[in-house]
């Protein structure tokens, strides 16, 4: 990796950080937007509240506290840990202040009204995100170090949704108001997810290694796979619904094993067919890519076919597989939200139910964890990645 | 002992080697020698079956090799290739232990084993056992693959152009450490080469290749002043062949009383060194170390072998 400067030096001589001009730059946007909304009710439009105006003359002490954490990133003056310690704190205090707002503005004794986040909220916290990740990625922290932060980070949140700060929320109301239904779908949706990929390895693992040994059958296969990939989400769950449909109506015995048009059958059938390009390509690229001299030597050293496949090959293809893995885990993830469509349940079924009436709290409720999980897996299966991969660890070497 | 008996492998209308047959005594060197193309790397291939014979066989010991299982013969066999091969992912110890731990040497053993082969290669089992290839030079990686193909006490050790990614300097370096390794465990060694400096270094004898025919097997001293064929001729270069020749008979081997000034030579330097010694000092006899002298008159009647050819 090439260290790309973060410092200019502007025309008077004082240098700033691009990457801190930025980030800056949007958080004081997010400043000026509304913080909130306000709703007299859940599905109508609401009003946008300020932050000076929802926190009452405090906010512009908060105001301003935010406004010196932003602008200390733009000099080069500020090191990689204190941007790391800004942003942390940054993301932190954008919670506590959301639930602040939210406390001051709701009128007791009223529980239609609502009080959402709005832009500035948002913004903020992608503000402050940016910065964290960024002086991270700069610090080339140990892999466990970042393991530690990753943990860190989500034991943060969670405290801070624990903590019951956040109740007010809207959708935070949306959740207390089903959450049984809630812990039930997420559920669904990491067995979608997490089901779907382990059934395309089990399919697509065998399948790149024989094709790895049978070239001649890679053009057909990855072909066929390659279309499947093409069609696009919506119209291969609706695929599902006559095909399964027609097969658990006419195959006896079909419909017992949960052969059905619609539910988590379908669902699952159509993330699995997403996931085998993926895994299939890079199983092939992986064990291409183990050199021959290494393969040579397997063979003249005396391993039986299985032995080299087992000892060699797959563990130095392991590093590309779990790319796979990864492009598979998180892409599923957010395809999941579609089974919702076809009954397959997951946090899809807020999405649309939210779409459906036009309750936005709703909607978040589903999109907010979809975004979390892919967001945690991805980092985590990266770090991974990163752990397993020699090539890597060569150039990490001292 | 190998016996080679009509070996031939043939693709399609392509013979890549062609008839071929030849002896290997126990604690011999044998040196295939050829261009690229020349099927020496296929007739080594064949004798692990890393490739199968088309027809012809190969006895070890009188053992018809085709009769035991590829894996298992294998595994009796040492073999190390250019670029080294070691397994990227596992580290020197691991890589050394391969083989016996295919064979399911008790732990205890494996260790031990791999231990006394990092001081026979001179690396410090302490310091190396548990280093990545990466972290390894070239050198070392190179001696860390042959330590592998030894791990098992093989019978036999096949080499493919081992030392071929390895700079001159530290090339003549190995070569002379394998030798010195080979003459000790006494394992019949077949090695592949393109180059003739390297077989007229390691060989016992010469085995030279072209468009997958054997033209010529015997002693270097043999190949060089009586090559068989023009091609061989050719692989030697006309103008090397004296010093080629200087090259595989020692001082000590030859050297005759008498007095002579200056500095010493070493018995075990070859005729080739004394040579240059002479020219570079301007001398007409060098003493030798231990006592006597090597004379210029000497070495230049043993360089004159090869032109009566």
């Amino acid at each position: 990796m090439t260290e790309i400067p973060i410092t200019a030096d502007s025309p008077t001589g004082v240098a700033i950080s691009r990457t801190g001009l930025l980030f800056a730059g949007l958080g004081l946007v997010a400043l000026a937007l509304p913080l909130v909304q306000f709703k007299p009710n859940r599905i109508v439009l609401g009003e946008g509240i300020s932050l000076t105006a929802a926190l009452g003359p405090p906010g512009w002490v908060v105001l301003l506290g935010l406004a010196v954490a932003l602008l200390i990133g733009v000099t080069d003056r500020a090191s990689l840990p204190i941007r790391l310690a800004i942003g942390v704190a940054g993301v932190a205090a954008a919670f506590l202040i959301l639930g602040a707002a939210v406390r001051n503005l709701t009128p007791p004794d009223n529980n239609l009204a609502r009080v959402s986040p709005a832009a500035g909220f948002w913004l903020l916290l992608l503000a402050f995100a940016l910065m964290m990740a960024d002086a991270l990625s700069r610090m080339r922290l140990s892999l466990r170090l970042r393991w530690l932060m990753l943990a860190a980070v989500l034991a943060m949140l969670a405290a801070i949704l624990w903590s019951g700060w956040l109740d007010g929320v809207s959708v935070m109301r949306e959740y207390a108001a089903r959450q049984d239904l809630f812990h039930r779908e997420s559920l669904r949706h990491l067995i979608l997810a997490f089901g779907s990929l382990g059934a395309a390895i089990l399919v697509g693992l065998p399948l790149g290694i024989l094709i790895y040994q049978v070239p001649r059958l890679k053009r057909a296969v990855l072909g066929v796979l390659n279309i499947l990939q093409t069609i696009p989400s919506l119209a291969m769950f609706g695929l599902m619904i006559p095909l399964f449909g027609w097969v658990a109506a006419t195959v006896p015995g079909a419909a017992s094993i949960g052969v059905a048009g619609i539910g988590i059958f379908p669902a699952l059938v159509a993330l699995f067919l997403y996931s085998l390009l993926p895994v299939v390509s890079n199983t092939v690229v992986g064990l291409n890519g183990v050199s021959p001299a290494t393969k040579e030597a397997a063979y003249g050293l005396g391993m039986t076919d299985a032995q080299v496949l087992g000892q060699v090959l797959i563990p130095l293809a392991l590093p590309v597989l779990l790319a796979a893995v990864r492009i598979v885990l998180v892409q599923n993830i957010g395809l999941a939200v579609i089974a919702g469509l076809i009954g397959g349940g997951g946090y899809g079924t807020f999405v649309f139910q939210g779409l459906n009436q036009t309750a936005m709290d709703l909607v978040l409720l589903g999109a907010l964890p979809t975004i979390a999980l892919a967001l945690t897996a991805g980092i985590a299966l990266d770090l991974l990645v990163e752990a397993l991969d020699h090539r890597k660890r060569r150039r990490d070497a001292p | 002992m190998i016996e080679i008996q009509n070996l031939t492998k043939i693709y399609g209308d392509t013979t890549v080697v062609d008839q071929v047959s030849m002896t290997v005594e126990t604690g011999q060197i044998a040196a295939l020698v050829g261009t690229s193309g020349s099927g020496k790397t296929t007739l080594l291939r064949m004798i692990n079956r890393l490739v199968e014979p088309s027809s012809g066989k190969v006895l070890i010991d009188g053992e018809d090799t085709s009769r035991i299982p590829a894996h298992a013969l294998r595994r009796r066999i040492g073999y190390a290739i250019q670029g080294h091969g070691l397994f990227p992912h596992r580290s020197v110890a691991q890589n050394i232990a391969t083989v016996p731990a295919l064979l399911k040497w008790s732990e205890a053993d494996i260790r031990a084993r791999v231990d006394e082969l990092l001081e026979l290669f001179q690396m410090s089992p302490a310091q190396f056992r548990d280093r990545m290839p990466y972290e390894l030079s070239g050198g070392q990686q190179q001696r860390v693959g042959v330590a592998r193909a030894l791990a098992a006490r093989p019978e036999l050790l096949l080499m493919d152009e081992p030392f071929g990614a390895l700079d001159p300097v530290i090339r003549a370096k190995a070569q002379q450490d394998l030798r010195d390794i080979q003459r000790r465990l006494g394992t019949t060694l077949v090695i592949v080469t393109h180059d003739m400096e390297e077989a007229v270094a390691l060989g016992d004898r010469i085995a030279v290749m072209d468009k997958g025919e054997l033209l010529q097997y015997g002693p270097p001293s043999e190949v060089l002043t009586q090559p068989a064929a023009p091609f061989v001729r050719e692989l030697i270069g006309e103008g090397e062949r004296p010093f080629r020749l200087l090259s595989l008979t020692r001082v000590g081997d030859i050297a005759k009383t008498g007095e002579a000034g200056g500095e010493t030579i070493p018995a075990g330097a070859s005729l080739r060194d004394a040579l240059a010694e002479c020219l570079w000092s301007g001398r007409s006899a060098l003493p030798v170390e231990g006592g006597g002298v090597v004379t210029l008159d000497q070495l230049e009647s043993r360089a004159a072998q090869a032109s009566v050819a």
